[in-house]
């Protein structure tokens, strides 16, 4: 195969492998393809109080369980002097807290990261009974509340086709003021909630049903009491019903906290308990949210990748991904435009710099580096030095003027200045010996081409290395790398002309 | 050292607009990128450049293919001490000191005759010995070589240049540049220093490119920074004139030179000796693309047509390649 074709073979491969991998990372885990995404996070705590008793004390609060469309991103719980476990029966997961001795009023938290997906509420797989309890309603003075459920029922079923819309038709009764039968019902059950009584109408008609509690998600409540939702069997599968407007479905913001099964909250050895939730959403950086999300399931790639070092070395890899961007620059402006520079690789050397003093204050103190330099350079070779400890004479006096500058300008209150050090000073030390012999042997006119054309590309280098999108793909997504990398192998096969020679050979073609 | 600062002049770049890279590309006119992937990448293998890279290394190669070069007088290998230069250049006249690994004729520094202790340059200006020492040091450390790795210091006799070309140069010596291809001479040009070039014979610094007629070796166009010239700029003279003598042996030379150092695509430069005749100066493994601007034609069309070549014409000598060079790639029009 002739290495022209290699090229592209090995080219398209990158440029494949390198997309799907981001293509993967955004659809798959989530992260943002754009900069500046944010997600709405919600902070939900639970605060468990009770009074204890003095004695041995054991708290237990039923958690959350993982649901579709909501990302469980982390949990705390805070409980000092109390041991803390969490046990796992019968499909729950429940919180609990224990102590040998306590008194007076107890407060335990428990506070979990939620993030809101897009997806359907509930997942159908969970076996919860089917089995319905009767209401017990069979003593004489119970007979007109009898009377009144069983003709609800029999309403709600004349005015529905199926178990669904019995449901709504039922609640609606329920919520209706006017309703003689429901008023007396109500009436009866004086302290019990809607749920409980609507629990109770459709045990009577013979409908499995549960409640779920949860939370509605508003941003910054606080001591909310968790609701509830009604769930019930059609037959076939479980419905989610919002109680006081009969509409079937899981309310949007709502997080299910608890469905069917026992109490939210026990408490042993105390009393007066009960569970408040206070709510707070954050926007946060999808990207950290993608971050949280695949953490637990370590996900290879973002195991084994930059995210996994260190913060500290973040911020260094966060530079050096830029590096490439950089050199793509001087590739194109080499191979398309024929610009000459001083040392090939230079310019992103320099633009590295700029990156950190800004680009105003980086080309002054470039430009004030560069003159001062080689005016002592030109005194340095009327000395008879040898090259290598005149470069280092070289060297030092960079070193030198560099703290000069930063001193001096930070007494005149130029803090901007100080960024001097990021200059590479050896770098700095052989531009300017290189640049001093340029002037001698081709004048000084090519030495303002050769460090305008290198200070041209550093400024163009420095401008697609700050660009906000180029920021976000090249650490967020290093694997752009490989499609670079193919890109500048199919510009290292270009053979046309470069734009400054359409310049050199114009007079060949008159 | 000179201070002089930078002319007002518009770059080339931006004077006169640009052209169409198809126009270009019908004209057959090779650019940078199709020279360095097509020619370069393809025919030149990287072992071999050492041969052309150290002009050392050159010299050596010449003499076992019998090409002729200027004699050597002295190589420096490590750092020599002031006395052993002095040894060496104490009792020379006239004599050139350039750096094995130098590009570009940088480095190069060209004595032509003695004032007391001091040691004439070309333009008339005056060295000093501790000069000529300052100017080895910095060979040997590496300042003219790529990459700036330490370089060998080769002390060269001065050519007896032949005076055909008096006319033609100023305050320097014009040499002869030959691309071949596979053994196929397919352009020539002179290189004539002017004041503008500072005796240099660089075109980018102002040295007339003059484009040779490999048939006959008169000149057949002329060029000065870009623009058309018919008489050199300091001498007034007509290139119409102009004629290099012995060019077929000086053609042979630098085809001879594909044996000698097995580079498909190589750029010989050749200068006129009084007595010798043609002597190699150096090979290059990477020439440039002025001789197009100075010959006015292409130079793609003269590659391809070569490429297109089968293996029986690429079996020929040197002097079959020679002659079917001569008759396929003569100049069209000459001055």
């Amino acid at each position: 195969m002739s290495p022209r074709a290699q090229v592209y073979i090995l080219a398209a491969l990158l440029t494949l492998l390198g997309a799907s991998l981001t293509i993967y990372k955004h659809f798959a885990l989530g992260f943002p393809l754009l900069p500046g995404e944010y997600r709405t996070v919600w902070t939900i705590e639970a605060k468990v109080r009770f009074n204890a008793d003095g004695g041995p004390v054991k708290a237990a609060l039923t958690l959350p369980r993982a649901q579709r469309n909501m990302e469980v991103l982390g949990e705390t719980f805070s409980s000092s002097g109390y041991g803390f476990n969490i046990v796992h029966e019968d499909d729950e997961h429940r919180a609990v807290w224990s102590r040998r001795q306590a008194s007076g009023v107890q407060s335990l938290f428990y506070q979990l990261d939620v993030h809101q997906t897009p997806g359907a509420a509930l997942e159908q797989s969970l076996d919860l009974s089917t089995e319905v309890v009767k209401p017990m309603l069979g003593a004489r003075e119970q007979e007109a509340v009898r009377q009144a459920i069983y003709s609800l029922v029999e309403a709600g079923r004349a005015r529905s086709s199926d178990v669904s819309t019995f449901t709504s038709e039922l609640l609606l009764a329920l919520a209706d003021t006017r309703n003689q039968d429901r008023n007396l019902i109500f009436g009866y059950y004086k302290d019990r909630s809607f749920v409980d009584v609507a629990l109770v109408v459709l045990a009577a008609a013979d409908i499995p049903a549960h409640r779920i509690r949860g939370l509605y998600l508003e941003d910054d409540r606080r001591r909310l009491d968790p609701e509830d939702l009604l769930e019930i069997y059609d037959g076939k599968r479980w419905v989610v019903f919002e109680p006081t407007s009969g509409t079937p479905g899981v309310p949007k913001n709502f997080f299910i906290w608890q469905r069917g099964g026992k109490s939210l909250l026990d408490v042993e050895g105390g009393r007066n308990s009960g569970v408040t939730f206070s709510v707070i959403s954050n926007d946060v950086p999808a990207r950290d949210v993608a971050m949280l999300s695949t953490s637990k399931e370590k996900e290879a790639l973002v195991d084994f990748s930059i995210y996994s070092l260190p913060i500290e070395q973040q911020s260094i890899f966060k530079l050096i991904l830029l590096v490439p961007v950089g050199a793509l620059v001087v590739v194109l402006l080499r191979v398309f435009v024929g610009l000459r520079t001083s040392g090939t690789f230079m310019p992103v050397l320099l633009a590295i710099a700029f990156i950190e003093t800004q680009l105003l204050t980086g080309l002054s103190i470039f430009v004030l580096i560069l003159i001062l330099g080689l005016w002592v350079r030109f005194y340095l070779s009327r000395l008879n030095l040898l090259l290598v400890a005149r470069i280092a004479a070289v060297v030092i006096t960079v070193v030198i003027l560099m703290g000069a500058i930063s001193v001096v300008s930070y007494k005149l209150g130029i803090e901007q200045a100080l960024t001097v050090t990021f200059f590479p000073m050896i770098i700095l030390a052989w531009t300017i010996e290189r640049m001093s012999i340029l002037w001698e042997e081709d004048g000084p006119y090519e030495v303002v081409i050769q460090a305008g054309g290198s200070l041209l590309v550093a400024v163009l280098a420095w401008w697609v290395m700050t660009n906000r999108y180029i920021e976000h793909w090249t650490f967020n997504f290093p694997e752009l790398l490989l499609v670079l990398l193919g890109l500048v192998m199919i510009i290292g096969n270009y053979t046309g002309y470069r734009l400054g020679e359409l310049a050199r050979f114009r007079q060949l073609v008159r | 050292m000179q201070f002089r600062l930078p002319a007002l002049r518009l770059p080339p770049f931006f004077r006169g607009g640009l052209v169409s890279p198809f126009k270009l590309r019908k004209l057959g006119i090779l650019g940078m990128n199709a020279r360095n992937v097509r020619y370069i990448a393809r025919y030149n293998d990287r072992d071999k450049y050492p041969i052309v890279d150290d002009k050392l290394n050159t010299k050596r190669a010449a003499r076992r293919y019998r090409i002729p070069v200027p004699d050597l007088i002295a190589a420096f290998d490590t750092q020599p001490t002031r006395t052993r230069i002095m040894q060496v250049i104490g009792p020379l006249q006239q004599f050139v000191i350039k750096p094995a690994r130098g590009s570009g004729g940088k480095g190069i520094l060209v004595i032509v005759g003695r004032d007391g202790e001091d040691y004439v340059k070309p333009s008339g200006n005056k060295v000093t010995a501790l000069d000529i020492q300052r100017h080895v040091s910095n060979i040997h450390s590496g300042l003219y070589s790529l990459g700036g790795k330490p370089d060998r210091c080769m002390v060269e006799a001065l050519v007896d240049f032949d005076p055909v070309f008096d006319k033609y140069s100023f305050e320097g010596v014009p040499d002869i540049r030959v691309i071949v291809f596979r053994g196929f001479p397919v352009m020539a040009m002179l290189r004539c220093s002017t004041h503008d070039s500072d005796g240099k014979a660089n075109l980018h610094q102002g040295a007339v490119g003059v484009g040779i007629d490999l048939a006959t070796g008169k000149a057949s166009h002329a060029v000065q920074r870009g623009v058309r010239v018919d008489t050199h700029p300091d001498t007034k003279m007509p290139f119409a004139d102009l004629e290099v003598p012995g060019w077929t042996e000086l053609v042979k030379l630098a085809a001879s030179c594909y044996e000698m150092t097995g580079l498909g695509y190589l750029g010989c430069d050749i200068v006129l000796d009084r007595k010798r005749g043609p002597l190699l100066l150096e090979a290059n493994a990477r020439p440039g693309l002025a001789i197009q601007i100075a010959n006015g034609i292409g130079l793609r069309t003269r590659l391809e047509h070569i490429e297109s070549l089968d293996m029986e014409h690429l079996e020929k000598n040197v002097e079959e390649r020679v002659a079917y060079s001569m008759d396929y790639f003569a100049a069209r029009t000459t001055l």
